[in-house]
């Protein structure tokens, strides 16, 4: 069985069709990529998998729960992390408060016991910690542990979203454009970090990306998507060849 | 420059960075302690306000400065929290139990008014509250058996086993009730802040969309930042109520609720010095202005003169200041002085400039 | 007749309160700011009026007197969006909510300090005059009230949707750095239209000075106007005037025919309840942010 199914899945707003009736498997282990040009729904499907929209048909499995029964703030205790196309960080806090964040869904303690800072309340503090720490660690973070995000360049703020969703653990990692806005070095090192979070910690990845340079290099699978539907499926050359590809792209000049 | 080498994280989750802060906030406790003997009755008396004050503004700092929540309507548990612990003292019930309680019964009756409250943001929340609070007042009036309406409840002298206290009779005892209450609430804040849920709260402040991928239940975390939030509010309350000794209808009005979110705008919201550094300037500023209008009196050789409204008015006039030239409220301020301190020479003037922002709408039309 | 009287001063009221409601929704509209003293703004506009008018002050002509309150209202009103407005764009709400109701403590404040804190009214050539019709015996201030009222809305309804400007408003709005690229004037469009609500304000506040007394507190009628507002939905003008006189209406009917203590709650209660039940008014522009 697959990791994250996606089953004939439809999204309408009013009348405007955002998802037709899109159906793929994203295997366990596999980074998978979703292109397609502006307002294909790529984005739109990540929001239906973080449960933000309600699909009009269709049903999403993700380890075999059914993750349309599950509230949004519940998909991430699931096992899903996703970062934004748009930064969405806590702009007031740390660096190091924002990936505390993401440790979230493995608190054990109630706030009753936080009030007083019981022992386990500080057992789990140290813990979180540590995890955070390696996390730091894995992605060059020292620097701005301490820093405000308000006070941080773009670039940094996409690597800490990146690890403010690693911080959660999670099975499956959704990155939404994680090189848009990136210099040509940042896209390498995203590029490296994509892979070892692939092979060392052995998360499964979904990604929305425009750059085709790092989508073949890092992905097994690509689905190509145009208005909401499905074009081609398959190795980052068979898509990029497909014929239809290349005309919802170019326009049919091509 | 003071540099922090953490070594281990338990040094992470300190309250205090390293021995010198520590020095400094057990000196601020001491001198708390031995307040009573340095200043006399009437200033002991000013003091215990601010304190009460404090207390309060640390429950609204909750909802507003760490939750993001605006209420212009929590004046309306301070009169809960106040009516309450009266009525169960009425009620036979002593200090340590009714107390307590007072708290939890607004916090819950808070995190009740938390549900239709969830679906309203920003400016509509704004607006809800104050028209709770509005309301609180002919409440009040119409439960006249139990509250006694519009000519007001006593407040009797709390009995803690042995001993009587009193605002009148006993300040000093007061003083030292507050400063307890005081001082166990900061450290349940403290606490709070860095744990979990607090960093829950914090998220919902700052990007409700992100909380939620994160795994944060946004409707739960609001519902307990209120009920916290009016829980300490309503101990404010009851605290304020022994304080003035009378109370009625009219003396939580919707204007107490103003002032109490202004305080903390002045502090400094999303901190709680912030709540203290407010209280100050609340508890103190009828008291500067009624010597300094002595001392004007004195120098134009007239006698003072009583002006109606100047109190509020030369509050609105520091509240603009403030919002213009220092958003992050005294609190913000005395960090830029103190990293000033701490890096001079090396401070750059860049360092604390805000980011522009431009407005976006959420609304579509 | 006891019903029409009762319905035709509520109507009345109700439109001052739709005024001052006017001038929160256009303020919001155009920069998403709410101004909490909008209702202060009118008491002032009312007192700017009595100073300029009035014989115990500058005893100017009536219409001369008119149109320099306009006049000072709108020039009040730009300076405001200029010196304190324009600084905070871009802050929280909160930071702005605290800073409109700390203006208003600041103008109650100064009114009080300029007029004095005993109510005092307008002198006006409608003073005591009636309108008899079919039986019914209206006062001439609240015909004067209505008919200026509706007029305003109505021109103010056609001016945002129609013109260039007041689309350019509502795009400034919406998006700030779009509206600035797109080449609009953002700031110069929202001078204009804190000026323009300076100008409802002080129709507002004439009005008022015409039907009663006003003094230093008088601004605190604002929180109906809030009401009024959000009933109607905070974003539109003919609504805010619907929600005006709404609360207008039921204020007298509910002093009349509910018991004592309870009559006054109803303005309050009616806007709980339509925030519980229809959270962004009633006609809802809010909706929930694109990631």
């Amino acid at each position: 069985m697959s990791l994250l199914e996606f089953e004939n899945v439809t999204l309408k707003f009013g009348g405007v069709i955002a998802v037709n009736d899109l159906s793929f498997n994203v295997e366990k282990g596999e980074v998978f990529a979703l292109v397609g040009p502006n307002g294909a729904g790529k984005s739109t499907a990540f929001n239906l998998i973080s449960r933000f929209y309600e699909p009009s048909a269709g049903r999403i499995h993700f380890d075999g729960h059914d993750l349309l029964a599950h509230k949004p703030s519940e998909v991430a205790t699931l096992g899903v992390a996703r970062t934004f196309q748009n930064n969405e960080l806590f702009d007031h806090s740390t660096v190091l408060q924002n990936l505390l964040i993401g440790r979230h869904r493995h608190r054990k303690t109630n706030f009753l016991a936080e009030i007083f800072f019981s022992p386990s309340v500080r057992k789990q503090e140290l813990q979180n910690r540590h995890m955070v720490e390696e996390i730091i660690d894995f992605l060059d973070l020292q620097p701005y542990r301490d820093k405000m995000i308000a006070g941080l360049p773009y670039g940094v703020r996409k690597v800490v979203e990146l690890a403010r969703a690693l911080a959660t653990g999670p099975k499956i990692l959704m990155l939404d454009e994680p090189a848009s806005g990136l210099s040509v070095e940042e896209t390498t090192d995203m590029r490296w970090w994509i892979d070892d979070i692939r092979r060392q910690m052995g998360i499964t990845i979904l990604m929305v990306e425009h750059d085709m340079g790092l989508v073949s290099s890092v992905c097994d699978r690509v689905l190509a998507l145009a208005n909401g539907a499905k074009l081609a499926e398959g190795t980052p050359e068979q898509v990029q060849t497909n014929p239809a590809v290349i005309e919802a792209y170019l326009g049919g000049a091509a | 420059m003071r540099v922090h080498f953490k070594t281990s994280y338990e040094q992470d989750i300190r309250f205090f960075e390293d021995r010198w802060t520590l020095f400094l906030y057990a000196s601020l406790v001491i001198l708390a302690f031995v307040l009573p003997y340095i200043i006399d009755d009437f200033y002991l008396g000013e003091m215990t306000n601010v304190l009460i004050w404090a207390v309060a503004g640390l429950g609204l700092m909750l909802l507003t400065g760490h939750t993001g929540q605006a209420s212009l309507g929590h004046a309306a548990f301070l009169a809960m929290g106040c009516y309450a612990y009266h009525i169960l003292v009425k009620y036979g019930v002593t200090f340590i139990i009714a107390f307590p309680l007072a708290g939890i019964i607004t916090g819950v009756v808070g995190m009740f008014i938390a549900i239709p409250a969830l679906r309203l943001r920003g400016i509509y929340l704004a607006i809800a509250t104050m028209a709770m609070s509005i309301l609180v007042d002919d409440i009040i009036v119409l439960t006249a058996p139990w509250s006694g309406g519009v000519s007001g409840m006593f407040s009797d002298p709390l009995n803690l086993y042995w001993i009587q206290i009193d605002r009148w009779g006993t300040p000093v005892a007061f003083y030292y009730v507050v400063l307890v209450v005081v001082i166990l609430v900061t450290l349940g804040y403290a606490n709070i802040l860095r744990s979990p849920t607090g960093r829950s709260f914090v998220a919902v402040r700052d990007s409700e969309v992100s909380a939620q991928a994160m795994g944060v239940d946004i409707a739960k975390t609001k519902m307990l930042s209120f009920a916290l939030s009016c829980g300490i509010t309503g101990l404010a309350g009851a605290l304020m109520g022994m304080f003035s000794g009378v109370f009625n209808n009219e003396t939580f009005s919707v204007v107490i609720s103003v002032q109490l979110l202004m305080m903390i705008v002045i502090g400094g919201l999303g901190s709680i010095h912030g709540a203290f550094f407010g209280a100050i300037v609340i508890g103190f500023l009828p008291q500067f202005l009624s010597i300094s209008k002595g001392w004007v009196g004195d120098v134009i050789g007239g006698s003072a003169v009583a002006i109606p409204g100047l109190e509020f008015g030369v509050f609105g006039m520091i509240l603009i200041a403030f919002i213009l030239f220092e958003p992050a409220g005294i609190y913000g301020r005395w960090f830029k002085i103190r990293t000033w301190l701490e890096l001079f020479p090396f401070y750059r003037k860049g360092m604390f400039k805000r980011q522009k922002s431009f407005l976006k709408t959420e609304r579509l039309q | 007749m006891d019903f029409f009287q009762l319905l035709v001063s509520g109507i009345a009221n109700g439109c001052v309160y739709g005024l001052i409601a006017l001038g929160f929704v256009m303020i919001y509209k155009a920069t998403e700011a709410v101004n909490f003293a909008q209702g202060d703004f009118m008491m002032l506009g009312a007192f700017v009026m009595i100073g300029f008018g009035n014989s115990g002050y500058w005893g100017l002509p009536f219409g001369v007197a008119i149109v320099l309150t306009l006049v000072v209202m709108g020039a009040l009103g730009y300076l405001i969006d200029r010196l304190l407005l324009r600084r905070v764009a871009g802050e929280s709400q909160t930071a702005i909510i605290i800073l409109t109701i700390a203006l208003g403590f600041v103008m109650r404040f100064i009114a009080g300090i300029i007029w004095g804190h005993s109510p005092q009214s307008l002198e006006n050539p409608l003073a005591g005059q009636e309108l008899r019709l079919a039986g019914i015996t209206l006062g001439m201030e609240d015909v004067a009230v209505i008919l200026v009222t509706v007029a305003l809305t109505v021109g103010l309804f056609f001016f945002f949707g129609r013109t260039k400007l007041g689309l350019a408003m509502q795009a400034a709005s919406q998006n700030q750095l779009a509206a600035y690229y797109m080449g609009i004037p953002v700031k110069r469009v929202q001078g204009f239209i804190w000026a323009l609500s300076g100008v409802v304000a002080g129709i507002a506040g004439i009005l008022f000075a015409t039907k009663g007394s006003v003094d230093p507190t008088t601004g605190l009628i604002g929180i109906k106007a809030f009401a009024a507002a959000v009933i109607g939905g905070f974003g539109s003008l003919p609504g805010a005037l619907l929600g005006g006189l709404v609360i207008g209406i039921i204020e007298p009917f509910a002093s009349r025919y509910m018991p004592a203590g309870y009559s006054q709650i109803a303005p309050y209660a009616l806007l709980l309840i339509v925030l519980v039940f229809r959270p962004s008014g009633l006609f809802s522009q809010l909706r929930n942010k694109k990631v």
